[in-house]
This record gives structure tokens, sequence and C-alpha cells, in this order.
């Protein structure tokens, strides 16, 4: 099996936009073996997943093979008409995609779905469809199959949809498997076991498989071969055994850097060359507080039900000192957003109290508490830069917000000033400010978050999963950010995250939740290096490292 | 699993509906204080002649219980309407029941006729549209959805009437919903073009139909507009989705990867307005009914409005809004139906 099953040679992609056309991808050449599974990584818009539609014929109608050819099975895929296509895609190629849920017909039976792709490709009864439907869902391992094959997909999980998505791409045995981002967005236990199902599945079959990912600890971890990319170009290919420890490039080195490891310390998040700024702030020792000072947040037996149901949180209890870092992890419906919420005052706790710097706050009612004195000590981050700035103001404004509303100040001079000075202290550049959340990067949209929240000058930030929408190197520079904050500004953080590796770089303390019960707490490395309990063992191994040596390649 | 779905619909539709009885309530006691407050006498005008005594018109005041405060002459049109009695026409001399009765079917028959060719001629042309947008195709259609709503319906009326009638004769004379000399078939529907049908005469269902086709296209119209271009919004939403993606990824044929996927998501919101559509048709076809004389509900309250004959009016509104409240409770149904994810809270 030495002949190539995918050959791609010099590919071009360009989009056509109100600008012109704009390149995407700029001379991509690499090949898979059968069998194989191959990485694809990079950050947003490396032009890795135009690459894997590209060779899927999947691109929109803006976008356009300008160049280069894609050999499958010695065939020039782009120059594929009608029919002869029709038998390519899923018969002989498939794809995974993010968001399983979106990529699932809403209102069709998940079985129908799958027998859909079958009866395309292959001349048999709707029954006959319909029994390897069923056999296809037994294989992805979902549970009570007989049942599930009339479910639709919005009464299935996230990591269900993705297995149902599988079983749609393996249907008719293709030779080629493409997965763009196939567990993002999914939890760390759920993104191993959809992975590990789907190396299986690959393997078993034979199916050569190209995994898109950003995530480098993921490739590495299924992968004998990463191609890093980066603007349209691949500047790497290697085993990632040789990319860990010996990057060539400067693009690898950097991404290598910032993708944090069981061992990684915040600073050692950029390259040695990107460093210099950051090493003279981090050198301020930080202050010692007096035994006996009060906690600045006590929480005490919080609970949380919502209208049905059993609690969303129950019985959560922690104290956290000024300048002091907690991380809240757990899974997705663990209670940790519901919890920081309630911490911030956004919604109301149904039982508890939440006790900040010795006044009750728990009772004010979240919808009075904009006028209460402590609302710009308790400030939040959200998750998603783009959602959560109001698109008609433009970055100066965002900050200007709260400044005007509760520190009461008026547009002027003295407005401008501390906004500059916000601006500044996160490092988003003064001429970004008369700019609209659209003209920004996700990583300036996430800066403009911080400013407006830290421009209050608070005491406690919440910030609910703050990076995870950014790509790893941004991410590195948002954390060191925060970090940096934190020591001279002296502000706690309470810092929600699904990342255990971004949690135990940044946090003193992690409180790990489960079905809105903590599970266990504890000093953050101890607790990662030693967990007690059964929970956080799996949170933990679930975690793909990068490890230096191949060995789960090596075990496959 | 389809009978609790069905079962969730049920009650959920049952709830609809005792939610609406407070609406229904209001507008009810809304419409009958609008009418006191409108400036005109019943009393004068249906008296016998312009020179009625006062006396004449006393008697007449009384008759019709206009002699007593409003509010006890509300207390008293509740009571009736709880005993199901809508009053009697003075115009007619009918009771308004009855009256509506005869008349609501033609008005139904023309609406539903003509939205169910607005949906037929709708739904296609929003779904090429939506398949090459920008194109000559996508242009004609808004081209001709804009023409469909600048043109008032009843000059499209009228232009059909002297397209098709005048000059090529192909038209009956558009005067009602069957011409004089065609024996009426037993009445079972109401529906004229059902009932001919369900008679047996074709013959006579064929010229039922000829009467309808005029004013029911002049009618649809004047909603393919608002229907295509909501076609066109979310077939495009719908092609872009995630979904039909994944649906040419293994390669389904284009019929199935348009039909199936896209435009059977892309319909939902097609639902929620052809019954905003349905109800304001309902409404305002007065326009169309008085072009083509037809016997319907709306013009008949026309009529009641310019003599003042409260009876009438107020109980075309309670039929308008009840018939609102049912319309929204069917696309509700049928939104349950299509959409499996709307039975979940």
């Amino acid at each position: 099996m030495s002949e190539d099953l995918l050959r791609i040679d010099d590919l071009h992609v360009a989009f056509s936009t109100r600008r012109g056309m704009v390149e995407a991808v700029r001379g991509v050449t690499l090949t898979v073996k059968a069998g194989e599974m191959l990485g694809l990584v990079g950050e947003s818009g490396s032009g890795k997943s135009v690459t894997g539609f590209a060779t899927t014929r999947l691109l929109d109608a803006a976008g356009r093979v300008t160049g280069g050819k894609i050999l499958f099975r010695g065939q020039d895929v782009t120059k594929l008409r009608g029919d002869d296509l029709r038998q390519l895609q899923g018969a002989a190629m498939s794809m995974i995609f993010q968001n399983p849920r979106a990529a699932l017909n809403p209102i069709r039976a998940i079985g129908l779905q799958i027998a859909d792709a079958i009866l395309t490709h292959k001349r048999i009864s709707k029954e006959a469809a319909r029994a390897e439907a069923l056999d296809l869902l037994r294989a992805v391992q979902i549970r009570d199959p007989e049942a599930r094959m009339n479910a639709y997909p919005h009464e299935l999980s996230g990591g269900m949809c993705q297995r149902v998505m599988i079983a749609i791409a393996i249907s008719c045995n293709p030779a080629l498997l493409i997965a763009d981002e196939p567990t993002t967005g999914l939890d760390v236990t759920t993104q191993k076991v959809v992975m590990d199902l789907l190396a299986d599945i690959a393997a078993a079959r034979g199916m050569a498989t190209i995994l898109i990912t950003h995530d480098l600890g993921l490739a590495a971890r299924y992968c004998r071969r990463i191609a890093v990319m980066e603007r349209g170009r691949i500047v790497e290919e290697a085993s990632p055994g040789i990319l860990f420890s010996a990057p060539q490039h400067a693009y690898t080195r950097r991404l290598v850097a910032a993708s944090p490891t069981a061992t990684s310390r915040i600073a050692d998040l950029v390259t040695e060359e990107d460093r210099e700024r950051y090493a003279n702030v981090v050198t301020r020792p930080r202050q010692e507080r007096a035994h006996g000072t009060p906690p600045l947040l006590e929480v005490r037996k919080l609970a949380k039900r919502f209208d049905q149901g059993s609690a969303a949180v129950a019985d959560f209890s922690m104290t956290m000192a000024g300048g002091e870092s907690v991380g809240l992890v757990g899974e997705s419906g663990s209670g940790k957003s519901t919890t920081s919420r309630m911490i911030c005052r956004l919604i109301d706790p149904s039982e508890g109290d939440i006790v900040f710097d010795g006044q009750s706050i728990g009772h004010v009612a979240a919808r009075d508490f904009h006028r209460s004195p402590l609302r710009k000590d308790i400030q939040m981050v959200f998750q998603d830069p783009n959602e959560s700035l109001n698109p008609r103001f433009t970055a100066f404004d965002c900050i200007a917000h709260p400044l005007m509303r509760l520190d009461g100040m008026r547009a002027g001079a003295g407005l401008r000033k501390r906004v500059e000075e916000c601006a500044e202290r996160v490092g988003l550049p003064l001429d970004l400010l008369p700019r609209f959340p659209h003209q920004l990067s996700g990583g300036q949209k996430a800066r403009v978050g911080i400013a407006r929240a830290i421009a209050c000058r608070p005491r406690l930030l919440v910030l609910d999963e703050p990076t995870a929408a950014l790509d790893v190197s941004v991410q590195a520079v948002v954390l060191q950010l925060l970090d940096r904050l934190r020591r001279e500004n002296d502000i706690a953080l309470l810092f929600v995250s699904h990342d255990l590796n971004v949690v135990r770089m940044l946090c003193d303390r992690t409180i790990v939740l489960r079905n809105g019960g903590i599970v266990e707490q504890g000093e953050s490395r101890a607790l990662f290096d030693n967990p007690k309990t059964d929970y956080t063992r799996k949170l933990v191994e679930a975690i793909p490292h990068i490890e230096t040596g191949p060995t789960l390649a090596a075990a496959l | 699993m389809v009978t609790t779905g069905l079962g969730a619909t049920m009650v959920r539709a049952g709830r609809r509906l005792l939610s609406s009885l407070p609406a229904l309530f209001g507008v009810l006691v809304f419409t009958f204080l609008l009418m006191r407050v409108l400036p005109g006498d019943p009393a004068v005008f249906f008296a016998s002649g312009p020179n009625a005594g006062k006396e004449e018109i006393e008697q007449i005041r009384k008759q019709m219980g206009l002699d007593k405060s409003v509010p006890e002459q509300l207390v008293f049109y509740l009571s009736d309407i709880g005993h199901g009695n809508l009053g009697r026409s003075m115009m007619t001399g009918q009771p308004v029941l009855k009256d509506l009765r005869e008349r609501l079917p033609a008005s139904l028959e023309l609406t539903f006729t003509a939205l169910l060719i607005a949906l037929i001629a709708a739904v296609p042309l929003g779904v090429l549209a939506a398949l090459r947008p920008g194109s000559i195709i996508d242009h004609g259609v808004r081209l001709f959805c804009a023409l469909g709503v600048c043109v008032p319906t009843f000059v499209s009326g009228l232009l059909l009437i002297y397209v098709f009638y005048y000059l090529f004769g192909l038209a009956p004379d558009p005067t009602g919903r069957i011409d004089v000399f065609t024996s009426l078939p037993p009445q079972r529907t109401g529906f004229l073009s059902i009932d001919f049908l369900l008679a047996g005469d074709v013959e006579g269902w064929w010229a039922a139909c000829r009467q309808l086709i005029l004013p029911a296209v002049s009618m649809a119209l004047f909603v393919i507009a608002p229907l295509a271009r909501i076609t066109r919004a979310s077939m495009l939403v719908s092609l872009g989705s995630d979904f039909v993606r994944t649906a040419r990824s293994v390669g389904l044929s284009w019929r199935k990867v348009v039909v199936t996927y896209a435009l059977r998501n892309a319909i939902l919101p097609v639902i929620t307005i052809a019954g905003i559509v349905f109800s304001t048709m309902l409404g305002a076809n007065v326009l169309v009914e008085k072009v083509f004389s037809w016997p319907g509900v709306a013009s008949y309250a026309l009529d009641a409005l310019l003599s003042s004959d409260y009876a009438p009016v107020q109980g075309f509104v309670l039929l308008m809004a009840s018939l609102f409240v049912l319309v929204n409770l069917v696309v509700d149904i049928c939104y349950g139906i299509a959409d499996p994810r709307v039975s979940i809270e």
C-alpha cells in the first residue's frame, strides 16, 4: 500500500469577497496513505478547514479552487462533475463536522438520516437500509439503538450527535474520512470517548483519516504525522515527537509553546523572543496578607433550582481571599456557569448566602444589584467575545459605559483618560478604540471585554470560559494578561473553565463540580497531580497532552 | 412516540384556546362600545321614511332597546351572546347568525382558494429565487412580488375582469358565486365547488370554479409577495446550514438535498406567515367581494356598518376574532406536527 490515497498538489483556494479575491489556501501540498491518520493543525484562518472542504468539494459558492490538483486514487477531484462527484462523496470520502447538532437535520429522525446516506449509494430496500442504519448506531456505541432510531437531534447530547454524524460518515465505508474539529465544543471526557471511537473505527475499517484541529495535543495523541498550517501554507510536517521536541519553523515553535501542557507555566506560553516584556512584571513579588484578614468572598450553602427538575447547583460553599485565583471546573451541565452567575449576582440563588467583603449580597435581587455600590467590585468577563459586545458600541463606548453607569463619570477628557488607561492595561492599541466589534479580531475583542470588566477597578473578576473561543496563541496572551492584572491590581479571579490545563496554570486553588455539587477541591497542582476522586482522575486523564514520545501512536 | 407528541400538541392547543377567551371577551366589549360611540342613530335610519314622526322613531328605539343606558345594553348583549343569539339585522330582517352562516362559506371558499393559489405560486418562486440568488430568476421574482404588492386588489381585480371577461371572454360575468341559471347543489359544506362534486355535478362544479378563479387570483396576487419573500429568506438560511452541507457531503441527490433537507426546514416559518396572511385576507377581502359581487361576510359587514346596523357588525367582528384564534390554533398544530422540536418546551 505504498500508493498514496490522496495527494494534494500545490492547492490554491480563493474566496470572492467584497474586497475582491482573498486567497485562503496558497500552495498546500500533502499526501495521505491508505489507513493512515494525518493531523492538520493550525489556528483559525490558517486554511485547514478550507483544504478539507476543497477536497470533499463542499466549498461555499464564493470559494473556488484557483490552482493545483487534488488527486484521489489518481483522479483529480477538482475536475469531477455531477454524478461522478456524487459517487465519490459519501462513498469514497466523507466528512465529519464541527458542531454536530447543527450538522444533523433537526426535523428528520436520525435513523432516516443514516438510511438516506446508505440509500444514496446502495441499491437496497428501505428496510435493509434501516437495518444497516441500526447496525451503524450499534457500531458507534449508542445505547438503546432501536429507540434512538426515531430520535431527533435535539433529543440527543452533543457527543451522541457526533456519534450519529460518524455513523453517517462511515455508512458507505469510505476510504478517506475528513474530520473537521470533530470534538471542539464537547467536554474533555466526551472528546476522549468520541476520538477513541473514531480512531478505533478508522483502524478497524482501514479508513484513512485527516484530523483537522486547532488542538495540538489532540493531534499528537491520535496522529502519527502532523502537518502545521499557517496562513494557507503548510509550514512544517513531522511526527508528533519531532514536532514537539524540535520544532523547526518559528510558527510551530510559537504554537507548541502556546499549547498548555501538564507542566507548563503561564510564563512558558510564549517563546523566549516574545517573553521580554512579560518577564519584568512577573518578578514583582506578591503581597502576603496578614493572618486573620477576612475573606473577600464567602459563599454559604448556595443552591439554585430552575422551574422544573432537580437542583442545578446544591450546597455550594467556598471562600476566596483578595487577589486569590480560584478555578471552577466541570463538564457541561455541572452547574459551574450557574454558580458563577449567582456569585456575579446576575441570577438569584434559591437558597444560601453570598457574603462579599463582609456584606451579605445573596438576598439583593439580581435585577436590583446594578444599583448596589458593590456592583463595580464584582465584574464579569463572558465566554464569547463576539456575542458579549454590543455591535453598535465602539470599543471606546464598551469600556466607557460601565465607568459612566457605575462610577458616575461624564463624557469628557477624564473619561477618555480612564478608558485609554484601561486599554493600555490590557494591551489594546489606542487606535483601535473607535472601532466597532466586527472590525476587531477575536483576541482584540477579548481584550475589550476584559478592559470593560476592569474599568471600574473591581476586586473580584468572574471569568466564564474567557478563552474558549480563542486560538491558543491568543489564549496564551490573554492568560498572561489576566495573571498580570491579578498580580498588579490584586484582583481576585474566579475562573470558570472546562480546560483543566489552563486552570492548573492560572489558579491557586481549584474546585471540581459535578451535577451541581462539589466533588473535590484543593490546591491546583496537588489536585491535578493526585486526584482523590475517580471523577477528577477521569477528567485529568481525558486531557490530550502533548507527549514527547509517540507512546500512544505506537500502541495503536 | 408519535402519540405522545400528538397528545402534547392537543394539550397545548387546548391551553391556547382557553387563554384566548379573555381576548375574545375584550373584542366583544370593545366592538360593542365602539359601535355606540360612532355617530348615527339606527332608529332614525330604520324608521319607515324620511318624514317619520318623533314618536315612531322613539318607538323603534324602544323596540331596539336603545333607550336603556349603555351598561344595561351591554349586559343584555352579553347575555344574548351567551345564549348563542347574535341579534337580528335590521337590514335583512334575519337573525345575524343565519346571515353569517349563509355568507361565511362563500368568504371561506374564496380565501382558501386564494391562499392555495398563493402558496402554490409563492413557494416554488421563493425556492427558485433562493437557489440562484442574484440571478435573473431572483430579480424576476422580486419584480413580480413588488408588482403584486403595489397594485391594490380592486385594481388587479378590475384588470383581470377587463382582460379575461371583456377582452377575451374567457371568464364568466363577475356576478357572485354562480350564474343565476345554474341550479344549486344540496348544501353540505357550503363550499360550492365541493358541494357540486359531492352531488356529482361536474358541469356545475366547473361553473363554480370559473366564477371563483378570478377573484381568488386577484386576492392571491396580493399575498404572494410576503409568502414568496419569506420562503426565499428561510430557504437561503436552510441551504446555507450545516445539515445541508452534511447532506451534500454524503452525496445525496440534488432533489433530496433541496426538497427533503432544505425545503422541509424552510417551510416552517412559511406556515406561520400563511396563518397570518389567511387571517388578514379574511377581513381584507371586502374589496374583492365588492368588485366581484361576491356574497361574502366582509361585504355584508361593510353594508351593515354603513347603515348603522349594530348587530351584524358586532357579529362579524366576533366571527373574525374567533376565526383568528382558530387559524392560529391550526397553525400551531401544523407547526407541532412539522417540527418535532416544538413539543419540547
